[in-house]
Protein backbone atom coordinates (compact mmCIF):
# COMPACT_ATOMS: atom_id res chain seq x y z
CA UNK A 1 0.00 0.00 0.00
CA UNK A 2 1.13 3.50 -0.81
CA UNK A 3 0.34 5.10 2.55
CA UNK A 4 -0.37 2.64 5.38
CA UNK A 5 -1.27 4.07 8.78
CA UNK A 6 0.97 2.70 11.54
CA UNK A 7 -1.71 3.67 14.09
CA UNK A 8 -4.68 1.94 12.47
CA UNK A 9 -4.55 -1.13 14.72
CA UNK A 10 -4.73 1.09 17.82
CA UNK A 11 -8.35 1.85 16.90
CA UNK A 12 -10.41 -1.37 17.15
CA UNK A 13 -13.51 0.17 15.57
CA UNK A 14 -11.74 0.56 12.23
CA UNK A 15 -11.46 -3.22 11.87
CA UNK A 16 -15.07 -3.63 13.02
CA UNK A 17 -16.26 -1.11 10.45
CA UNK A 18 -14.21 -2.85 7.80
CA UNK A 19 -15.99 -6.12 8.61
CA UNK A 20 -19.24 -4.26 7.90
CA UNK A 21 -17.70 -3.08 4.64
CA UNK A 22 -17.62 0.52 5.81
CA UNK A 23 -14.90 3.04 5.04
CA UNK A 24 -15.04 5.78 7.64
CA UNK A 25 -14.22 9.20 6.17
CA UNK A 26 -16.42 11.43 8.33
CA UNK A 27 -13.79 12.25 10.92
CA UNK A 28 -14.54 15.94 11.09
CA UNK A 29 -17.93 14.94 12.53
CA UNK A 30 -16.54 12.53 15.09
CA UNK A 31 -13.63 10.12 15.36
CA UNK A 32 -13.08 6.47 16.28
CA UNK A 33 -11.48 5.81 19.65
CA UNK A 34 -8.11 4.30 20.59
CA UNK A 35 -7.92 1.10 22.65
CA UNK A 36 -6.24 3.14 25.41
CA UNK A 37 -9.49 5.07 25.89
CA UNK A 38 -11.64 1.93 25.95
CA UNK A 39 -9.29 0.45 28.56
CA UNK A 40 -9.50 3.57 30.72
CA UNK A 41 -13.32 3.55 30.64
CA UNK A 42 -13.44 -0.14 31.52
CA UNK A 43 -10.90 0.35 34.28
CA UNK A 44 -12.81 3.25 35.81
CA UNK A 45 -16.18 1.52 35.76
CA UNK A 46 -14.77 -1.86 36.78
CA UNK A 47 -12.68 -0.47 39.64
CA UNK A 48 -15.35 1.59 41.33
CA UNK A 49 -17.17 4.66 40.10
CA UNK A 50 -17.59 7.62 42.44
CA UNK A 51 -18.53 11.25 42.25
CA UNK A 52 -15.76 13.84 42.18
CA UNK A 53 -14.96 16.76 44.51
CA UNK A 54 -17.57 15.70 47.06
CA UNK A 55 -16.84 12.58 49.02
CA UNK A 56 -14.18 11.85 51.59
CA UNK A 57 -14.27 8.10 50.86
CA UNK A 58 -11.55 6.25 48.97
CA UNK A 59 -13.43 5.64 45.69
CA UNK A 60 -14.24 9.35 45.63
CA UNK A 61 -10.61 10.22 46.17
CA UNK A 62 -9.53 7.91 43.34
CA UNK A 63 -12.11 9.28 40.94
CA UNK A 64 -11.22 12.86 41.81
CA UNK A 65 -7.54 12.12 41.35
CA UNK A 66 -8.09 10.56 37.92
CA UNK A 67 -10.45 13.40 36.95
CA UNK A 68 -7.94 16.09 37.95
CA UNK A 69 -5.11 14.20 36.22
CA UNK A 70 -7.07 14.62 33.01
CA UNK A 71 -7.27 18.35 33.62
CA UNK A 72 -3.47 18.37 33.87
CA UNK A 73 -3.12 16.41 30.67
CA UNK A 74 -5.40 18.82 28.83
CA UNK A 75 -3.41 21.78 30.15
CA UNK A 76 -0.21 20.12 28.93
CA UNK A 77 -1.75 19.26 25.58
CA UNK A 78 -2.62 22.93 25.01
CA UNK A 79 0.54 24.21 26.69
CA UNK A 80 -1.61 26.17 29.14
CA UNK A 81 0.28 27.71 32.05
CA UNK A 82 -1.63 25.68 34.64
CA UNK A 83 -4.61 23.39 34.99
CA UNK A 84 -6.66 26.07 36.78
CA UNK A 85 -7.29 27.46 33.31
CA UNK A 86 -9.09 24.36 32.02
CA UNK A 87 -12.87 24.12 32.45
CA UNK A 88 -14.65 20.91 31.47
CA UNK A 89 -17.96 21.43 29.68
CA UNK A 90 -20.28 19.04 27.85
CA UNK A 91 -18.88 19.88 24.42
CA UNK A 92 -17.48 22.69 22.32
CA UNK A 93 -21.01 23.97 21.75
CA UNK A 94 -21.71 24.16 25.47
CA UNK A 95 -18.33 25.86 26.05
CA UNK A 96 -19.24 28.56 23.53
CA UNK A 97 -22.67 28.95 25.08
CA UNK A 98 -21.02 29.26 28.49
CA UNK A 99 -18.96 32.15 27.10
CA UNK A 100 -21.92 33.87 25.46
CA UNK A 101 -23.84 33.79 28.76
CA UNK A 102 -20.88 34.23 31.08
CA UNK A 103 -19.71 37.37 29.28
CA UNK A 104 -23.15 38.83 28.64
CA UNK A 105 -22.85 41.45 31.40
CA UNK A 106 -19.84 43.04 29.67
CA UNK A 107 -21.85 44.14 26.66
CA UNK A 108 -23.83 47.32 26.14
CA UNK A 109 -26.27 48.13 23.33
CA UNK A 110 -24.36 49.12 20.21
CA UNK A 111 -21.26 47.09 21.06
CA UNK A 112 -19.99 44.83 18.32
CA UNK A 113 -19.17 41.13 18.24
CA UNK A 114 -17.03 40.03 15.32
CA UNK A 115 -17.18 36.51 13.87
CA UNK A 116 -16.31 35.21 10.41
CA UNK A 117 -18.37 33.98 7.47
CA UNK A 118 -17.13 30.41 7.91
CA UNK A 119 -18.23 29.81 11.48
CA UNK A 120 -19.86 26.55 12.50
CA UNK A 121 -23.31 27.15 13.97
CA UNK A 122 -21.79 26.53 17.41
CA UNK A 123 -19.62 29.63 17.05
CA UNK A 124 -22.32 31.67 15.33
CA UNK A 125 -25.64 31.10 17.07
CA UNK A 126 -24.55 31.77 20.71
CA UNK A 127 -23.18 35.16 19.59
CA UNK A 128 -26.11 35.88 17.30
CA UNK A 129 -28.55 35.22 20.14
CA UNK A 130 -26.45 37.26 22.58
CA UNK A 131 -26.51 40.13 20.08
CA UNK A 132 -30.30 39.88 19.93
CA UNK A 133 -30.66 39.78 23.73
CA UNK A 134 -28.42 42.81 24.30
CA UNK A 135 -29.03 44.79 21.08
CA UNK A 136 -25.48 44.32 19.84
CA UNK A 137 -24.22 44.29 16.27
CA UNK A 138 -22.89 41.02 14.91
CA UNK A 139 -20.16 41.80 12.38
CA UNK A 140 -19.25 39.03 9.93
CA UNK A 141 -15.73 38.99 8.47
CA UNK A 142 -15.78 37.99 4.78
CA UNK A 143 -13.56 35.33 3.18
CA UNK A 144 -11.33 35.43 0.14
CA UNK A 145 -11.67 32.92 -2.72
CA UNK A 146 -9.41 30.40 -0.99
CA UNK A 147 -11.62 30.39 2.10
CA UNK A 148 -9.35 32.51 4.29
CA UNK A 149 -10.70 35.38 6.36
CA UNK A 150 -9.85 38.55 4.42
CA UNK A 151 -7.37 40.48 6.58
CA UNK A 152 -7.78 43.82 4.79
CA UNK A 153 -11.50 43.70 5.43
CA UNK A 154 -10.90 42.47 8.98
CA UNK A 155 -8.66 45.47 9.66
CA UNK A 156 -11.54 47.70 8.56
CA UNK A 157 -14.27 45.82 10.44
CA UNK A 158 -12.48 45.29 13.78
CA UNK A 159 -12.80 48.69 15.41
CA UNK A 160 -12.92 50.34 18.84
CA UNK A 161 -16.58 49.23 18.97
CA UNK A 162 -15.46 45.58 18.82
CA UNK A 163 -15.81 44.02 22.25
CA UNK A 164 -15.22 40.41 21.27
CA UNK A 165 -13.77 38.44 18.36
CA UNK A 166 -14.77 34.77 17.97
CA UNK A 167 -13.24 32.83 15.08
CA UNK A 168 -12.49 29.27 14.06
CA UNK A 169 -8.93 28.13 13.80
CA UNK A 170 -9.68 25.63 11.03
CA UNK A 171 -12.91 25.57 9.06
CA UNK A 172 -14.93 22.35 9.21
CA UNK A 173 -16.07 22.95 5.63
CA UNK A 174 -13.07 24.54 3.90
CA UNK A 175 -10.14 22.88 5.66
CA UNK A 176 -8.07 26.07 5.74
CA UNK A 177 -6.04 27.45 8.65
CA UNK A 178 -7.19 30.94 9.52
CA UNK A 179 -4.75 33.81 10.12
CA UNK A 180 -5.26 33.87 13.87
CA UNK A 181 -2.06 35.73 14.73
CA UNK A 182 -3.09 38.73 12.65
CA UNK A 183 -6.76 38.59 13.64
CA UNK A 184 -6.01 38.33 17.37
CA UNK A 185 -3.58 41.25 17.08
CA UNK A 186 -6.29 43.36 15.45
CA UNK A 187 -8.73 42.51 18.23
CA UNK A 188 -6.22 43.08 21.02
CA UNK A 189 -5.31 46.49 19.60
CA UNK A 190 -8.87 47.47 20.50
CA UNK A 191 -8.92 45.60 23.83
CA UNK A 192 -11.48 43.13 22.54
CA UNK A 193 -11.80 39.68 24.07
CA UNK A 194 -10.69 36.85 21.81
CA UNK A 195 -12.30 33.44 21.47
CA UNK A 196 -10.87 30.69 19.27
CA UNK A 197 -13.03 27.76 18.19
CA UNK A 198 -10.46 24.98 18.04
CA UNK A 199 -12.92 22.12 17.42
CA UNK A 200 -11.18 21.20 14.14
CA UNK A 201 -7.81 22.84 14.70
CA UNK A 202 -6.97 20.97 17.89
CA UNK A 203 -7.11 17.65 16.03
CA UNK A 204 -4.31 18.48 13.63
CA UNK A 205 -0.88 19.13 15.06
CA UNK A 206 -0.24 20.52 18.52
CA UNK A 207 -1.83 23.81 19.48
CA UNK A 208 -0.22 26.20 21.94
CA UNK A 209 -2.63 28.59 23.61
CA UNK A 210 0.16 30.63 25.14
CA UNK A 211 1.78 31.20 21.75
CA UNK A 212 -1.64 31.99 20.25
CA UNK A 213 -2.33 34.52 22.98
CA UNK A 214 -6.13 34.14 22.84
CA UNK A 215 -8.31 34.78 25.88
CA UNK A 216 -10.37 31.63 25.35
CA UNK A 217 -9.83 28.44 23.37
CA UNK A 218 -12.57 25.85 22.94
CA UNK A 219 -12.59 22.28 21.66
CA UNK A 220 -14.55 19.06 21.96
CA UNK A 221 -13.12 15.74 23.06
CA UNK A 222 -14.92 13.48 20.62
CA UNK A 223 -13.34 15.02 17.54
CA UNK A 224 -9.91 14.49 19.13
CA UNK A 225 -10.32 10.69 19.43
CA UNK A 226 -11.78 11.15 22.93
CA UNK A 227 -15.19 10.29 24.41
CA UNK A 228 -18.26 12.36 23.61
CA UNK A 229 -20.03 14.49 26.18
CA UNK A 230 -16.91 16.46 27.10
CA UNK A 231 -15.73 19.81 25.89
CA UNK A 232 -12.83 21.93 27.03
CA UNK A 233 -12.77 25.64 27.69
CA UNK A 234 -9.32 27.11 28.18
CA UNK A 235 -9.26 30.65 29.52
CA UNK A 236 -6.49 32.96 30.61
CA UNK A 237 -6.85 33.64 34.34
CA UNK A 238 -7.82 37.27 33.79
CA UNK A 239 -10.34 36.26 31.14
CA UNK A 240 -11.90 33.51 33.27
CA UNK A 241 -12.28 36.02 36.10
CA UNK A 242 -14.56 38.08 33.86
CA UNK A 243 -17.09 35.27 33.47
CA UNK A 244 -20.33 35.36 35.37
CA UNK A 245 -21.62 32.05 36.64
CA UNK A 246 -24.27 30.69 34.33
CA UNK A 247 -25.39 27.23 35.43
CA UNK A 248 -26.05 26.51 39.06
CA UNK A 249 -26.04 23.46 41.26
CA UNK A 250 -23.66 20.78 42.42
CA UNK A 251 -20.18 21.55 43.65
CA UNK A 252 -19.89 24.91 41.88
CA UNK A 253 -21.24 26.53 45.03
CA UNK A 254 -19.12 27.91 47.85
CA UNK A 255 -21.85 28.69 50.33
CA UNK A 256 -25.62 28.58 50.04
CA UNK A 257 -28.56 29.95 52.01
CA UNK A 258 -32.20 29.78 51.02
CA UNK A 259 -32.12 33.31 49.65
CA UNK A 260 -28.59 33.72 48.30
CA UNK A 261 -25.40 31.89 47.50
CA UNK A 262 -21.77 32.43 46.58
CA UNK A 263 -19.90 30.46 44.00
CA UNK A 264 -16.47 29.08 43.36
CA UNK A 265 -14.16 30.62 40.81
CA UNK A 266 -13.11 28.77 37.62
CA UNK A 267 -12.70 25.98 36.90
CA UNK A 268 -15.05 24.32 39.42
CA UNK A 269 -17.43 27.27 39.52
CA UNK A 270 -18.27 26.59 35.88
CA UNK A 271 -18.73 22.84 36.22
CA UNK A 272 -22.24 22.71 37.66
CA UNK A 273 -23.73 19.32 38.42
CA UNK A 274 -21.93 16.02 38.17
CA UNK A 275 -19.45 16.30 35.31
CA UNK A 276 -19.03 13.50 32.74
CA UNK A 277 -16.45 11.81 34.97
CA UNK A 278 -15.73 8.69 32.93
CA UNK A 279 -15.48 10.69 29.73
CA UNK A 280 -13.07 13.19 31.28
CA UNK A 281 -10.92 10.30 32.50
CA UNK A 282 -11.16 8.78 29.03
CA UNK A 283 -10.05 12.03 27.43
CA UNK A 284 -6.99 11.95 29.67
CA UNK A 285 -6.18 8.44 28.45
CA UNK A 286 -6.65 9.53 24.83
CA UNK A 287 -4.28 12.46 25.32
CA UNK A 288 -1.71 10.16 26.93
CA UNK A 289 -2.00 7.90 23.88
CA UNK A 290 -1.73 10.81 21.43
CA UNK A 291 1.24 12.23 23.33
CA UNK A 292 3.05 8.93 22.84
CA UNK A 293 2.87 9.24 19.05
CA UNK A 294 5.49 10.81 16.83
CA UNK A 295 3.58 14.02 16.06
CA UNK A 296 5.73 14.84 13.03
CA UNK A 297 4.98 11.41 11.57
CA UNK A 298 1.24 11.89 12.18
CA UNK A 299 1.31 15.31 10.52
CA UNK A 300 3.26 13.95 7.54
CA UNK A 301 0.85 11.01 7.14
CA UNK A 302 -2.21 13.27 7.28
CA UNK A 303 -0.64 15.70 4.81
CA UNK A 304 0.20 12.91 2.34
CA UNK A 305 -3.32 11.47 2.54
CA UNK A 306 -4.81 14.89 2.05
CA UNK A 307 -2.66 15.49 -1.03
CA UNK A 308 -3.82 12.16 -2.46
CA UNK A 309 -7.43 13.16 -1.83
CA UNK A 310 -7.16 16.64 -3.30
CA UNK A 311 -5.15 15.48 -6.34
CA UNK A 312 -7.61 12.70 -7.08
CA UNK A 313 -10.58 15.04 -6.92
CA UNK A 314 -8.87 17.65 -9.07
CA UNK A 315 -8.05 15.03 -11.72
CA UNK A 316 -11.73 14.25 -12.16
CA UNK A 317 -13.75 16.53 -14.40
CA UNK A 318 -16.72 18.50 -13.21
CA UNK A 319 -15.65 18.52 -9.56
CA UNK A 320 -15.49 21.84 -7.76
CA UNK A 321 -13.69 22.05 -4.44
CA UNK A 322 -14.91 24.52 -1.83
CA UNK A 323 -12.05 26.91 -1.14
CA UNK A 324 -8.45 25.68 -1.28
CA UNK A 325 -8.29 23.02 1.42
CA UNK A 326 -4.91 22.68 3.10
CA UNK A 327 -5.45 19.70 5.37
CA UNK A 328 -7.78 17.30 7.08
CA UNK A 329 -10.79 17.54 4.81
CA UNK A 330 -12.17 18.44 1.42
CA UNK A 331 -15.67 19.59 0.58
CA UNK A 332 -16.81 19.42 -3.01
CA UNK A 333 -19.73 19.49 -5.40
CA UNK A 334 -20.06 17.90 -8.83
CA UNK A 335 -21.43 19.87 -11.73
CA UNK A 336 -24.89 18.67 -12.72
CA UNK A 337 -25.09 16.17 -9.86
CA UNK A 338 -27.22 16.71 -6.78
CA UNK A 339 -25.16 16.12 -3.65
CA UNK A 340 -28.06 14.15 -2.15
CA UNK A 341 -27.86 11.71 -5.08
CA UNK A 342 -24.12 11.35 -4.79
CA UNK A 343 -24.36 10.89 -1.02
CA UNK A 344 -27.01 8.20 -1.54
CA UNK A 345 -24.80 6.20 -3.89
CA UNK A 346 -21.67 6.58 -1.77
CA UNK A 347 -23.66 5.28 1.20
CA UNK A 348 -24.83 2.33 -0.88
CA UNK A 349 -21.17 1.47 -1.41
CA UNK A 350 -20.21 1.71 2.25
CA UNK A 351 -18.44 5.04 2.09
CA UNK A 352 -19.15 7.08 5.21
CA UNK A 353 -18.84 10.72 4.21
CA UNK A 354 -20.99 13.67 5.06
CA UNK A 355 -23.42 15.44 2.75
CA UNK A 356 -25.28 18.61 3.48
CA UNK A 357 -24.65 21.99 5.04
CA UNK A 358 -22.14 20.80 7.69
CA UNK A 359 -23.67 22.99 10.40
CA UNK A 360 -22.56 26.06 8.48
CA UNK A 361 -25.70 27.01 6.56
CA UNK A 362 -24.81 30.69 6.08
CA UNK A 363 -21.43 29.72 4.58
CA UNK A 364 -22.99 27.27 2.13
CA UNK A 365 -25.65 29.83 1.20
CA UNK A 366 -22.96 32.45 0.58
CA UNK A 367 -21.25 30.00 -1.79
CA UNK A 368 -24.57 29.58 -3.59
CA UNK A 369 -24.82 25.92 -2.61
CA UNK A 370 -27.55 23.92 -0.93
CA UNK A 371 -24.97 21.44 0.29
CA UNK A 372 -21.71 19.70 -0.45
CA UNK A 373 -20.01 16.37 0.12
CA UNK A 374 -17.25 16.41 2.73
CA UNK A 375 -14.53 13.79 3.02
CA UNK A 376 -12.55 14.14 6.24
CA UNK A 377 -9.47 12.23 7.31
CA UNK A 378 -7.97 10.98 10.55
CA UNK A 379 -4.62 9.53 11.49
CA UNK A 380 -5.91 5.94 11.17
CA UNK A 381 -7.02 6.37 7.56
CA UNK A 382 -4.77 4.99 4.86
CA UNK A 383 -4.44 5.31 1.11
CA UNK A 384 -6.68 2.25 0.58
CA UNK A 385 -9.51 4.18 2.24
CA UNK A 386 -8.98 7.05 -0.17
CA UNK A 387 -8.77 4.69 -3.15
CA UNK A 388 -11.97 2.95 -2.07
CA UNK A 389 -13.64 6.34 -1.91
CA UNK A 390 -12.46 7.21 -5.43
CA UNK A 391 -13.68 3.87 -6.81
CA UNK A 392 -17.07 4.46 -5.23
CA UNK A 393 -17.14 8.05 -6.47
CA UNK A 394 -16.37 6.96 -10.04
CA UNK A 395 -19.05 4.28 -9.95
CA UNK A 396 -21.60 6.71 -8.56
CA UNK A 397 -20.78 9.38 -11.11
CA UNK A 398 -20.97 6.86 -13.93
CA UNK A 399 -24.56 6.20 -12.92
CA UNK A 400 -25.44 9.83 -12.31
CA UNK A 401 -23.72 11.67 -15.15
CA UNK B 1 -54.78 -6.16 0.31
CA UNK B 2 -54.41 -6.22 -3.45
CA UNK B 3 -51.78 -4.01 -4.99
CA UNK B 4 -52.40 -1.64 -7.85
CA UNK B 5 -50.82 -2.56 -11.17
CA UNK B 6 -48.14 0.10 -10.58
CA UNK B 7 -47.31 -1.19 -7.13
CA UNK B 8 -47.15 -4.77 -8.34
CA UNK B 9 -44.80 -3.71 -11.12
CA UNK B 10 -42.58 -1.98 -8.61
CA UNK B 11 -42.50 -5.02 -6.40
CA UNK B 12 -41.70 -7.32 -9.32
CA UNK B 13 -38.75 -5.24 -10.45
CA UNK B 14 -37.23 -4.39 -7.07
CA UNK B 15 -37.68 -7.81 -5.55
CA UNK B 16 -35.08 -9.29 -7.85
CA UNK B 17 -32.54 -6.51 -7.52
CA UNK B 18 -29.19 -8.15 -6.91
CA UNK B 19 -26.86 -5.18 -6.74
CA UNK B 20 -26.85 -1.61 -5.53
CA UNK B 21 -26.20 -0.41 -9.08
CA UNK B 22 -29.28 -2.17 -10.38
CA UNK B 23 -31.32 -0.75 -7.53
CA UNK B 24 -30.02 2.76 -8.21
CA UNK B 25 -30.76 2.49 -11.93
CA UNK B 26 -34.28 1.28 -11.23
CA UNK B 27 -34.87 4.06 -8.71
CA UNK B 28 -33.78 6.65 -11.23
CA UNK B 29 -36.04 5.10 -13.89
CA UNK B 30 -39.01 5.28 -11.55
CA UNK B 31 -38.07 8.86 -10.76
CA UNK B 32 -37.99 9.77 -14.42
CA UNK B 33 -41.46 8.37 -14.93
CA UNK B 34 -42.89 10.52 -12.17
CA UNK B 35 -44.90 13.30 -13.87
CA UNK B 36 -43.25 16.66 -13.20
CA UNK B 37 -45.16 19.08 -10.98
CA UNK B 38 -46.04 22.43 -12.49
CA UNK B 39 -44.07 25.40 -11.20
CA UNK B 40 -47.30 26.71 -9.71
CA UNK B 41 -47.34 23.69 -7.41
CA UNK B 42 -43.70 24.10 -6.34
CA UNK B 43 -44.58 26.56 -3.63
CA UNK B 44 -43.17 26.94 -0.16
CA UNK B 45 -46.45 25.68 1.23
CA UNK B 46 -46.02 22.43 -0.69
CA UNK B 47 -42.36 21.99 0.28
CA UNK B 48 -41.54 19.03 2.47
CA UNK B 49 -39.02 20.26 5.01
CA UNK B 50 -36.39 18.02 6.50
CA UNK B 51 -34.96 16.84 3.18
CA UNK B 52 -31.42 17.25 1.87
CA UNK B 53 -33.02 18.01 -1.48
CA UNK B 54 -36.10 20.00 -2.41
CA UNK B 55 -39.25 17.90 -2.36
CA UNK B 56 -42.79 19.06 -3.01
CA UNK B 57 -45.91 17.04 -2.31
CA UNK B 58 -49.50 17.89 -3.24
CA UNK B 59 -52.64 15.89 -2.62
CA UNK B 60 -56.19 15.69 -3.85
CA UNK B 61 -59.12 13.63 -2.62
CA UNK B 62 -61.25 12.81 -5.66
CA UNK B 63 -64.43 10.75 -5.37
CA UNK B 64 -63.13 9.30 -2.14
CA UNK B 65 -59.74 8.35 -3.58
CA UNK B 66 -56.42 9.99 -2.84
CA UNK B 67 -54.20 11.26 -5.61
CA UNK B 68 -50.76 12.52 -4.63
CA UNK B 69 -48.26 14.20 -6.90
CA UNK B 70 -44.68 15.07 -6.04
CA UNK B 71 -41.40 16.26 -7.39
CA UNK B 72 -37.79 16.67 -6.30
CA UNK B 73 -34.61 18.16 -7.67
CA UNK B 74 -32.68 15.03 -6.65
CA UNK B 75 -33.11 11.91 -8.72
CA UNK B 76 -32.97 9.11 -6.17
CA UNK B 77 -35.42 10.68 -3.76
CA UNK B 78 -37.69 11.27 -6.76
CA UNK B 79 -37.51 7.54 -7.40
CA UNK B 80 -38.33 6.75 -3.78
CA UNK B 81 -41.28 9.12 -3.88
CA UNK B 82 -42.47 7.54 -7.13
CA UNK B 83 -42.48 4.14 -5.40
CA UNK B 84 -44.43 5.63 -2.53
CA UNK B 85 -47.04 7.14 -4.85
CA UNK B 86 -47.31 3.86 -6.73
CA UNK B 87 -48.42 2.25 -3.49
CA UNK B 88 -50.85 4.89 -2.23
CA UNK B 89 -52.44 6.62 -5.22
CA UNK B 90 -56.03 5.68 -5.74
CA UNK B 91 -56.54 4.42 -2.20
CA UNK B 92 -59.51 5.45 -0.09
CA UNK B 93 -58.81 7.26 3.19
CA UNK B 94 -59.51 4.07 5.05
CA UNK B 95 -57.14 2.02 2.91
CA UNK B 96 -54.47 4.72 3.03
CA UNK B 97 -54.49 4.72 6.82
CA UNK B 98 -54.28 0.95 6.88
CA UNK B 99 -51.29 0.63 4.58
CA UNK B 100 -47.98 -0.15 6.28
CA UNK B 101 -45.58 2.05 4.34
CA UNK B 102 -42.36 1.06 6.14
CA UNK B 103 -43.29 -2.52 5.27
CA UNK B 104 -43.83 -1.49 1.66
CA UNK B 105 -40.26 -0.17 1.43
CA UNK B 106 -39.07 -3.24 3.26
CA UNK B 107 -40.67 -5.46 0.60
CA UNK B 108 -38.89 -3.40 -2.04
CA UNK B 109 -35.56 -3.96 -0.29
CA UNK B 110 -35.32 -0.26 0.52
CA UNK B 111 -35.98 -0.27 4.26
CA UNK B 112 -32.62 1.36 4.98
CA UNK B 113 -33.90 4.49 3.27
CA UNK B 114 -36.25 4.93 6.23
CA UNK B 115 -33.66 4.72 9.00
CA UNK B 116 -33.93 7.74 11.33
CA UNK B 117 -30.50 9.09 10.44
CA UNK B 118 -31.31 9.32 6.76
CA UNK B 119 -31.58 12.91 5.68
CA UNK B 120 -32.86 11.95 2.23
CA UNK B 121 -36.29 13.02 3.35
CA UNK B 122 -38.34 9.89 2.73
CA UNK B 123 -39.37 9.94 6.38
CA UNK B 124 -40.37 13.58 6.06
CA UNK B 125 -42.42 12.78 2.95
CA UNK B 126 -44.26 10.00 4.79
CA UNK B 127 -44.94 12.33 7.70
CA UNK B 128 -46.26 15.01 5.36
CA UNK B 129 -48.49 12.49 3.61
CA UNK B 130 -50.00 11.51 6.97
CA UNK B 131 -50.66 15.17 7.76
CA UNK B 132 -52.26 15.83 4.37
CA UNK B 133 -54.54 12.81 4.65
CA UNK B 134 -55.36 13.14 8.34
Amino acid sequence: MLLPSPWRADFPAIAALQRQDQIYLDNAATTQKPQALLDALTHYYASGAANVHRAQHLPGAHATQAFENSRNKVAQWLNAADCGQIVFTHGATSALNLLAYGLEHHFNPGDEIVISALEHHANLLPWQQLAQRKHLTLVVLPLDAAGVIDLDQAARLITPRTRLLAVSQLSNVLGVWQPLTELLALAKAHNALTVVDGAQGVVHGRQDVRALGCDFYVFSSHKLYGPDGVGVLFGRHAALARLQHWQFGGEMVQDADYQHATFRPAPLGFEAGTPPIASVIGLGATLAYLSSLDQAAVDAHEAALHRLLVDGLQQRSGIRLLGSPQLALVSFVVEGVHNADLAHLLTEQGIAVRAGHHCAMPLLKSLGLAGAIRVSLALYNDSDDVERFFDALDQALELLQ
Amino acid sequence: MTLSADAQAALDSFEHCASWEQRARLLMQWGQRLPELSDADKTDANRVHGCESQVWLVSELKDGHWQFAASSDARLIRGLVALLLARVNGLSSEALHAVDLPDWFNQLGLSRQLSPSRSNGLNAVLQRMRELSA
